[in-house]
């Protein structure tokens, strides 16, 4: 690209590591100095002396600042010589790593050797350190200029002690237990090494500090904007990424102006009058054996911020915002077998622990000896489970104020209390309870602001704004990431917002996650940095009196609350939410498809275990068991036989009690195949439909896509519009929806229907270079799209082709089996344009971290139908001059074949060659794993295979369909016959 | 225990009271720093003004211990005791966790006779103070009470050392500190850079004592207030001995010099204040604590405008062209508050032959 579009200059501070690691790398190898290319704002030098652990440590001993003892080694055994020095426990870090990747804490010899080679797998140099556990860890956030102003935005205080890696941390900011002198002399402490490093821009430094001294060690400096600058940024409204790029074409801080204010600098340090809670959100339960524990490591995929005026409201508003079935921290159903066990050895559930362990008595001593978090904290929670007794008592207008000044949502006190939440609503707007509205303004109110950047709290009297008579359209955000709901839902609420404003409304956003563009408060005209519960958006709506509410550009999270708002009275734009009730509920929507003719597999409604197993036996196995009102695929199973199914019944009746759990027939062999569409008053509009490249059983958020379809029936096509048609029409859908289909033989079957954006919206609309979203919100507000919709190409005339590939984050976790199933598990995706199918699919699995196999493949197929089905992509790759290594039967299968190979033993045999030697060497390019059958069970025998290739990052195919298509194109094109085309070219 | 602020406009906020039982009149300031409220309480420039903290959670730290440093100053605090007649807060941590930390806040307000009030919408009132400009305001907890303005009193004479006490007696350099209400870190400052303090009341007159150079310490109320200061440091500056004021400081020599003085609407009280050298135009972050300010449109000749506020332009700094005089607005000691201006300490001290 740079051969090609020869820049100026070259930002490397803004895309995270990725970015950074990239620059280095051209740097490195001369690539910018030999096209001339600037790299703007902090120099490479500066780069590696932060990333480089060596460097580092010498470069802050020069200024005597404090850094952990540590000794950089390249191999196993001077980590072990080096440990001996420092003593256990110790802890091993990565040079040049992202999200702790490879850190572990390790108490003796023998687990300091294995973590030791897996992390000298992907890095070649480590670093072993003296274990600073249980201190606290405090970062800050640091401006610098190339005139040698320097400042720090914000501080922030993990709740979590040092030990646990801080995008795993409850995060507060600013610091709640530092003194002034702590503060400040950290404070001193980054601005002196920042100086000293020579960064221009933004930075982030962490901080140990002694919870019993005053003593500190400086863990890392990020030379680069972070996930905290991030949250820094809308922490405090101070645009760090806005500032970080002028300061790297070379204004100063002084001449910028603060955004916020507008009239005063940007050389300032923001002053908060509430405060801010962070929260990771986790989804460990997607994962079969994944280890629980939270550590040095990252596993969390997401994360909200809540905004309060004391420590308890912020908190208990995270926790709901997490949106994992938490009603706060108090009022919930947790059991703990080993209490202690769980508030020492931390898991993504310790917070619950915490509630149990108080509820139970435990002092905060007691606690705090476990769990080694701060009493102050800890305090503050006991606090929070004083009041849930006390709500458990007689409910007066005095404890319901205690309570709302506490963060309680009414549906907590309603469950407390054991009455309907819209009851305790009611009394307490009788009793005119009712929060107030505060801007975040960077200065504390000392001079006037002009943003628009608001939250909710009880803890004031006062609204800091007046409420207007314009006509305003509120649009509900996706909340935290997690799988299943990334980035996608923020583009379409981003573009709404953006349409509406065109339209000439005013516009107000509702959302908490702070990794999203929505939430920056310039998108809109009002940003509501607060929950999106029934209850917070029905007391926004009842101060701003909007015309209405758009609920389908937000995902799962706002559905599932348009039957209570439209309930209540708020008007809901586009698609009425009985439509979307008779969609989302699996038993109204397959009866609706029954009544109009469209097919569906077979299925039914569970009453019992009993019926279930007989309509399994009835049926044939393997059954889908899928609860309603649901996201990625959340306890949906595919159950092979009886023991299974009573398993995943108890665990999909226990994800949505209040909707009822469905099992269908499970067709194999069958293509998957979906169409994304507007539609306007029951008419489709606007559609693209786009083909899975696995068959059925990987979930759609997992499946590579392809758009246009390349190996459907143009017959199939024209079912699915007509399908879509009849759904639409009988749904009476205005607005974006999605329908997922089965193909076998000519028939398909409807498996899936969502009225609202999908994950793939964002997709077909770049592709197709049509704003599905704009043309939907025109609908929404009743505006004309004909022209707009006359003037589009449809997808069948498309002279490229689209590839989505989902983004997996195994190596990250730890224990977990590679491998994708009917429920969701990747964490990000990817797409890439080419001129065909192949090089579009070769783009984007490049993308995703795949590399061209060099030398050898290994090969493991799981049953006979695989193995034949894989004979001719063994023969390509032979072709192709690799070399095929391959598990036993697959060996002899292939030698059968007349495919020579060459034969690895089993990872716990001591035969050699083994399969665990020649991944751990590095002697393997590519795995290709396929397991025989859908079932647990029949999987369990390349997990270790599986999980190897994760942890020494070697790419892993676990699908039959998608290895072929890969091998195919790999045989097509070479990495040079990929073109380098900007989208516009296309 | 429930209680009240009246503010002079008639309006009122409710809260709890959580420190000593009495009622209060005062002068009703806020200030936006995040961290140090005993730092904060201690700084006699408080004196006679009841303090609102627009920082919402307090106490959560405790108060540390009365220990003295090796001058004999307390060595956590800025002053010998709590110098603010009042706090107002919105949320008060009735627990409170830090190794430091050897009593609650609350305890400590009870043993100095200190009230505070809980529960207040801070950030409602900050606004009411920053559009109305600061006001007199009394703290109703237990007692009747009548408003009372402070800046009718000579504060700086309230705050002030009773004799002359010198500190680092064998500091190779001599300093007089005229005390206003010094903090105790402009004491400790100076010494830690080998100074010897001499520490004077504000209206003492030090001209017939030996040192090297003069400090103006920073303090409470109206500077026009303390006219045998400004007379002692227009004298001393006209026997051309570097001279270094600091808050109130900046104000009396600006007025030793010439310069004229205002009342601002709401003040500056904050520990993120931009102050611009209006040389390099380097911008220091700055920890500030003052109701009155140098008037720099008019400056008197051989001296010019050193340091301007980024944000409202108001004066930070004054210097003279030629000769060792300078002041700043801001307080290079901080504590609490940044220590990035702390080499201006070293400046003065080099100034000094």
């Amino acid at each position: 690209m740079i051969a090609k579009e020869k820049p100026d200059g070259i930002l490397l501070s803004f895309g995270g590591q990725t970015a950074l690691n990239c620059g280095v790398e051209l740097e490195r190898r001369g690539v910018l100095k030999k096209y001339g290319v600037k790299v703007l704002g902090t120099p490479v030098e500066t780069i590696r002396n932060t990333e480089d652990r060596q460097l580092f440590v010498d470069k802050l001993n020069e200024i005597n600042k404090k850094t952990p003892r540590s000794f950089a080694v390249k191999t196993v055994s001077d980590a072990v010589k080096a440990a001996k020095k420092l003593g256990f426990p110790i802890i091993i870090r990565c040079a040049f790593s992202l999200g702790g990747q490879g850190s572990n804490i390790c108490y003796e010899e023998e687990s300091l050797k294995k973590s030791a080679a897996i992390a000298l797998s992907n890095t070649p140099q480590i670093l072993v350190e003296e274990y600073l556990g249980g201190w606290k860890e405090v970062e800050y956030e640091v401006v610098r200029d190339s005139y040698d102003n320097c400042i720090t935005v914000c501080n922030m205080e993990n709740f979590d002690p040092l030990g646990i890696h801080t995008g795993e941390s409850i995060v507060v900011a600013p610091s709640q237990t530092l003194t002034n002198h702590e503060y400040h002399k950290l404070r001193e402490i980054s601005i002196a090494v920042i100086k000293h490093l020579g960064i221009i821009g933004e930075c982030n430094i962490q901080f140990a500090l002694d919870p019993k001294s005053d003593d500190y060690r400086i863990i890392e400096v990020n030379a680069r904007l972070s996930r905290s600058s991030a949250l820094a940024s809308k922490a405090t409204g101070y645009p760090l990424a806005f500032v970080a790029a002028k300061l790297a074409l070379g204004y100063s801080l002084p001449e910028l102006r603060n955004s916020i204010t507008k009239s005063t600098t940007a050389c300032f340090e923001p002053a908060l009058d509430y405060i801010v809670v962070k929260i990771p959100r986790w989804d460990l339960k997607k994962f079969k054996n994944v280890s629980k524990l939270i550590g040095t490591g990252m596993k969390s995929v997401g994360e909200v911020m809540a905004i309060g005026r004391n420590f308890e409201e912020s908190f208990q508003k995270a926790l709901r915002m997490l949106d994992i079935g938490m009603y706060g921290l108090a009022a919930n159903n947790m059991e703990f077998s080993d209490l202690d066990s769980e508030l020492k050895n931390p898991t993504d559930e310790r917070v619950f622990a915490i509630a149990e362990a108080f509820r139970k008595g435990y002092t905060v001593e007691k606690v705090n000896a476990f769990s080694r978090i701060d009493c102050w904290y800890l305090e503050k929670m006991k606090g929070i489970m004083d009041i849930e007794k006390e709500i458990r008592g007689k409910l007066s207008p005095e404890v319901l104020l205690r309570a709302k000044k506490a963060g309680f949502s009414d549906k907590q006190i309603s469950l407390l209390q054991d009455k309907p939440e819209l009851e305790i609503r009611k009394y307490r707007k009788e009793n005119r309870i009712m929060p107030v509205v505060k801007q975040i303004d960077t200065l504390a109110a000392e001079y006037p602001a002009k943003t628009n950047y608001l939250y909710m709290t009880y803890n004031g009297i006062e609204n800091d704004i007046e409420f207007s008579n314009k006509k305003t359209v509120i649009v509900l955000g996706s909340g935290a990431y997690r799988i299943g709901s990334s980035v996608e839902f923020d583009w379409c609420c981003v573009n709404a917002v953006f349409t509406l404003r065109k339209l000439g409304y005013n516009t107000i956003m509702i959302n908490y996650n702070p990794e999203t563009v929505s939430t920056d408060y310039d998108e809109c005209d009002r940003l509501y940095f607060d929950e999106l519960s029934f209850e917070n958006v029905a007391d926004i709506y009842d101060r701003e009196k909007p015309e209405g509410v758009i609920i389908s550009m937000g995902g799962q999270i706002p559905n599932n609350i348009a039957m209570k708002l439209r309930n209540y009275g708020c008007r809901i734009f586009g698609t009425k939410p009985e439509s979307i009730d008779n969609a989302e509920d699996r038993y109204k929507f397959s009866s609706l498809l029954d009544r109009l003719g469209v097919e569906q597999p077979e299925w039914r409604e569970l009453k019992s275990a009993k019926e279930a197993k007989e309509f399994a036996q009835k049926a044939g196995y393997p059954v889908l068991v899928r609860p309603s009102y649901v996201l990625s695929g959340a306890a949906m199973s595919v159950a092979t036989n009886d023991d299974e199914l009573q398993e995943y019944l108890t665990k999909a009746s226990k994800v949505n009690q209040e909707y009822p759990v469905v099992i269908s027939k499970f067709i194999t062999n069958a293509r998957e195949i979906e169409i994304d569409a507007v539609a306007n008053n029951g008419k489709l509009v606007v559609w693209a439909v786009t083909e899975h490249l696995e068959n059925a059983g990987v979930h759609s958020g997992d499946a590579t896509m392809v758009l246009p379809p390349q190996k459907t029936y143009l017959e199939t096509i024209r079912r699915i519009e007509k399908t879509a048609r009849v759904i639409a029409h009988s749904l009476k859908i205005t607005g974006p929806f999605n329908i997922q289909f089965l193909a076998k033989e000519g028939f398909i079957k409807v498996i899936e229907c969502n009225l609202r954006a999908s994950r793939s919206f964002p997709f077909v609309s770049k592709v197709l270079k049509t704003n599905f979203i704009e043309l939907a919100v025109k609908m929404i507000m009743g505006r004309s799209v004909s022209e707009e919709v006359a003037s589009q190409r449809t997808f069948a005339t498309l002279d490229y082709v689209g590839v989505k590939a989902p983004q997996f984050s195994f190596s990250r976790l730890t224990g977990a089996d590679p491998i994708v199933t009917v429920e969701m598990s990747s964490t990000g995706e990817v797409a890439c344009l080419g001129e065909d199918a192949e090089e579009a699919l070769l783009k984007s699995m490049l993308a995703t971290g795949f590399r061209f196999p060099k030398k050898r493949v290994l090969l493991s197929i799981g049953g006979n139908e695989n193995k034949v089905r894989m004979l001719e992509t063994a023969r390509v790759l032979k072709k192709l001059g690799l070399e095929i290594c391959a598990t036993e039967k697959t060996s002899k299968f292939l030698e059968q074949e007349g495919i020579g190979n060459t034969l690895l033993n089993k990872i716990g045999e001591r035969k050699k060659p083994n399969i665990y030697d020649y991944l751990t060497g590095k002697k393997i390019d590519l795995v290709i794993n396929i397991p025989i059958g859908m079932s647990w069970r029949e999987r369990q025998d390349g997990y270790i295979i599986r999980r190897a290739a994760a942890d020494f990052s070697i790419p892993l195919i676990t699908n039959a369909q998608l290895a072929k298509s890969v091998v195919n194109a790999i045989a097509m094109k070479k990495h040079k016959d990929l073109q380098i085309k900007s989208w516009e070219e296309y | 225990m429930s209680a009240k602020l009246v503010l002079e406009d008639k309006s009122v906020f409710y809260g709890a009271s959580f420190g000593a039982s009495r009622s209060v009149a005062g002068e009703v300031v806020f200030n936006t720093s995040m961290v140090g409220y005993p730092e904060a309480m201690t700084d006699p420039s408080y004196r006679g003004q009841i303090l609102v903290l627009t920082y919402p959670l307090v106490g959560n730290y405790g108060v540390p211990s009365d220990e003295k440093d090796e001058l004999g100053l307390l060595k956590n605090f800025e002053s010998d005791k709590i110098q603010i007649s009042g706090l107002i807060i919105s949320d008060y941590s009735y627990k409170h966790s830090h190794w430091s930390s050897v009593r609650s806040l609350a305890d400590w307000m009870k043993k100095q006779n200190i009230p505070g009030i809980a529960g207040v919408d801070t950030r409602a009132l900050t606004k009411k103070l920053r559009e109305k400009g600061v006001m007199l305001g009394k703290m109703v907890i237990e007692g009747k009470i009548d408003f009372e303005d402070p800046n009718k009193r000579n504060l700086a004479a309230e705050v002030s050392v009773r004799e002359k006490v010198v500190y680092n007696e064998s500091g190779k350099k001599k300093v007089v500190l005229v005390d206003c209400g010094a903090k105790n870190n402009i004491i400790r400052s100076l010494a830690q850079r080998g100074c010897c303090v001499i520490r004077v009341p504000w209206d003492y007159n030090f001209l017939e004592e030996e040192f090297d150079g003069l400090m103006v310490s920073n303090g409470p109320g109206d500077p026009k207030m303390c006219d045998a200061a400004i007379k002692n440091v227009a004298a001393t500056m006209k026997k051309g001995i570097p001279t270094f004021g600091i808050c109130l400081g900046n104000q009396i020599v600006g007025l030793a010099a010439g310069c004229d003085t205002y009342k601002l609407k709401y003040g500056h009280r904050s520990q993120n204040q931009p102050c611009t050298d209006m040389e390099t135009k380097r911008c220091y972050i700055t920890t500030q604590n003052h109701g009155f300010a140098v008037d720099a449109r008019k400056m008197p000749s051989g001296w010019e405008e050193w340091f301007r506020n980024e944000n409202d332009g108001t004066n930070e700094g004054l210097r003279h062209k030629t000769k060792p005089f300078m002041s700043v607005q801001f307080h290079p000691e901080a504590t609490p508050g940044p220590v990035d201006t702390a080499f201006l300490f070293d400046r003065f001290v080099g100034m000094m032959k």
